[in-house]
């Protein structure tokens, strides 16, 4: 009652004239808590970027690519067997998961529309999604570990890929689904069956996105350090061919490097968690404009 | 959409019988429908392998293996109550903190924020959940646990020493910036993205002129998402909110770093403790025999736990969708 007009600010854009205090108050102080909440979010992302490149840049050189990873107490060093390590199980997650991924997609988003087991299975698949990476680790790690005798970068690789699997085929359903029913019904018109009317119009109406899908999933799965614990482990060398006998890989020679008491280990720590996660964002937003740009098409 | 593809399905069929391409539709087919089932497989996979492997200490142990605080290698002698009581006051706490930031975030994004901001703020956000889990243990430990330790837990100790209740919760014996609080802070950051993000898409959902009548007979902002938004939505956020307790009740790298993995009960937030998901991650791999069971034990604990809470998150958003 007593808010006066000329203690109301121009900048206050709706004129509060005879509005109670409290209202605006209420009003003003979720305008302030919500907005100091979204950029403390966006802060803590800066600081965690900034405080990458600052210790990161330190440890970076050329042997950090080049060189493997020392041994304890061993001078220098770097992590080239790592990044190496970390691509090949990272594309083998990949390569398992995108078919079994866009498959399952495709069952539920076209064959098995509006069925009791569809929907079961994608009750499992949300449940998959949010799952936590350290018990798929521990079933590996039973699965296959235990029964061949050893880590090796398949158990790695298989870990990885029942990440990626359900962001696959999260993201294949949601855009099969958007794809117009009247292409479908074309395609059957003109006598294709009900696969070539997926494969050639279903797919590629939703191609974009499911690229989209894709990508996210191995930028999930290359930052992911829990489940290869279990399966491919770490080592200091060049893996074997045959990638048995654990196999190394960015994340847990971070995780092993940070921790421990000698100086290059820790910035080589550092510089592998600057590669990492730059790479891992670049790949997010990659994804995203790439989609965005097909949408808007 | 779902009669016409029920037609579609059996209008191929007769057609697919008379095609060249019988065998390769029906392989198609098969292969789609197996990779599916092949989702519900890994499921019980994961839940089967838990109870095989972690069967031996249940028997051992029985009902005691919840309840003991006891966790002791050396005698073989193992119970999974501290374990159990880190996991979930670290993640009551992340949702104690993540919460409301994730309500403010979402708030802003879809009431306040002007368009042209709206997408670059909402990717920054998003993004904070693509930054893997190790980066922020990594962040945690070296950059946030000693600022914590000087800034909160030095001078939080000093003033609650003596106190009763307060003296004990927030006493720190040794500040050394990590410990439970510290988890439940750093897990509250790693959720915040998926609350705020589900809630901003359940609020998105909300007709327009729901908001629009609130606003015309002379709502302000805060009444429009008080009296009108979060009881269209409330259920739903709910759910998000439950996805974000899954999320935080497995969490684990960024945890090892951060909580200390002491083994011992402790009522103060400052002290050390460990979760399931860190001691799983901390002696899984020189652990065996009976010991190698216990973990395996605290996994399916583990599984189960967040297997509810994530059915149950599911079941709550889904709810509201419908409408």
């Amino acid at each position: 009652m007593d808010a006066t007009p000329h203690q109301v600010s121009a900048a206050a854009a709706p004129a509060w004239g005879r509005v109670r205090r409290s209202r605006q108050t209420a009003d003003r102080a979720l305008k302030v808590i919500s907005t100091v909440f979204t950029l403390l979010g966006i802060a803590v992302l800066g600081w965690i970027l900034v405080m990458l490149i600052v210790e990161g840049t330190r440890g970076l050189s050329l042997a950090v690519f080049t060189e493997t990873t020392p041994g304890p107490g061993t001078e220098g060093g770097g992590i080239a067997n790592a990044i190496v390590g970390s691509l090949v199980l990272t594309f083998l997650g990949i390569v398992v998961a995108t078919p079994i991924g866009v498959l399952a997609g495709t069952y539920l988003a076209e064959y098995g529309r509006g069925s009791k087991l569809a929907s079961m299975i994608r009750f499992v698949n949300d449940i998959l999604l949010a799952a936590p990476s350290i018990l798929i680790g521990l079933f590996v790690y039973t699965l296959m570990v235990q029964p061949m005798g050893g880590y090796s970068g398949w158990a790695g690789g298989v870990a990885l890929a029942i990440i990626a699997i359900p962001v696959i085929v999260r993201t294949t359903e949601d855009m099969l689904r958007i794809v117009p029913g009247s292409l479908r019904e074309a395609g059957a018109a003109l006598g294709a069956p009900m696969s070539k009317v997926i494969i050639q119009i279903s797919w590629r109406a939703a191609r974009s996105g499911m690229v989209t899908g894709i990508l996210l999933a191995t930028a999930r799965i290359a930052g992911e350090t829990a489940p290869l614990l279990f399966t491919a482990l770490n080592n200091n060398f060049w893996f074997s061919p045959d990638l048995m006998g654990g196999v190394s890989n960015l994340p847990v020679t971070i995780y092993q490097f940070a921790l421990a008491p000698y100086e290059n280990w820790r910035e080589l720590a550092w510089a592998g968690a600057l590669i990492i996660t730059v790479s891992i964002l670049a790949l997010s937003v990659v994804a995203r404009l790439l989609f965005r740009k097909e949408q808007a098409r | 959409m779902t009669a016409v593809s029920d037609q579609l399905v059996a209008s191929n069929v007769q057609i697919a019988r008379r095609s060249s391409h019988h065998t390769s539709d029906r392989v198609f087919r098969w292969a789609s429908y197996g990779s599916a089932l092949l989702v519900l497989v890994v499921l019980a996979g994961i839940l089967g392998s838990m109870i095989y492997g972690g069967w031996p200490a249940f028997s051992e142990f029985g009902f005691g293996f919840l309840t003991s605080s006891v966790w002791n290698v050396g005698r073989d002698q193992y119970g999974a109550w501290v374990a159990i009581a880190g996991t979930l006051t670290s993640a009551l706490i992340a949702l104690v903190i993540g919460v409301p930031i994730s309500i403010g975030i979402a708030i802003f994004l879809t009431q306040l924020c002007p368009s042209w901001l709206r997408r670059p703020v909402s990717t920054t956000i998003e993004l904070l959940a693509a930054v893997p889990s190790i980066i922020y243990g990594m962040w945690g430990l070296f950059v946030f646990a000693p600022l914590f330790a000087q800034f909160v837990q030095i001078p939080v100790s000093n003033l609650v020493e003596g106190l009763p209740f307060f003296g004990t919760v927030l006493y720190a014996r040794v500040p050394s910036g990590v410990g439970v609080l510290t988890a439940g802070i750093i897990l509250a950051i790693m959720i915040i993205p998926f609350i705020a993000s589900i809630t901003r898409d359940i609020l998105d959902q909300i007709p327009t002129m729901l908001r629009e009548s609130a606003y015309g007979v002379g709502c302000t902002t805060w009444e429009v998402v008080r009296y009108v938004l979060l009881p269209q939505a409330g259920v739903s956020i709910i759910g998000a909110i439950m996805l974000g307790l899954g999320r935080a009740l497995g969490e684990t790298m960024a945890v090892t770093f951060v909580i200390g993995n002491a083994n011992r009960l402790s009522l103060s937030l400052f002290d050390p403790g460990s979760t399931i998901a860190s001691r799983i991650a901390n002696e899984f791999n020189e652990a065996s025999g009976l010991h190698l069971n216990a973990l395996l034990a605290l996994g399916c604990i583990l599984f189960l736990v967040t297997f509810t809470v994530l059915a149950l998150a599911r079941f709550l958003i889904s709810r509201v969708k419908v409408h």
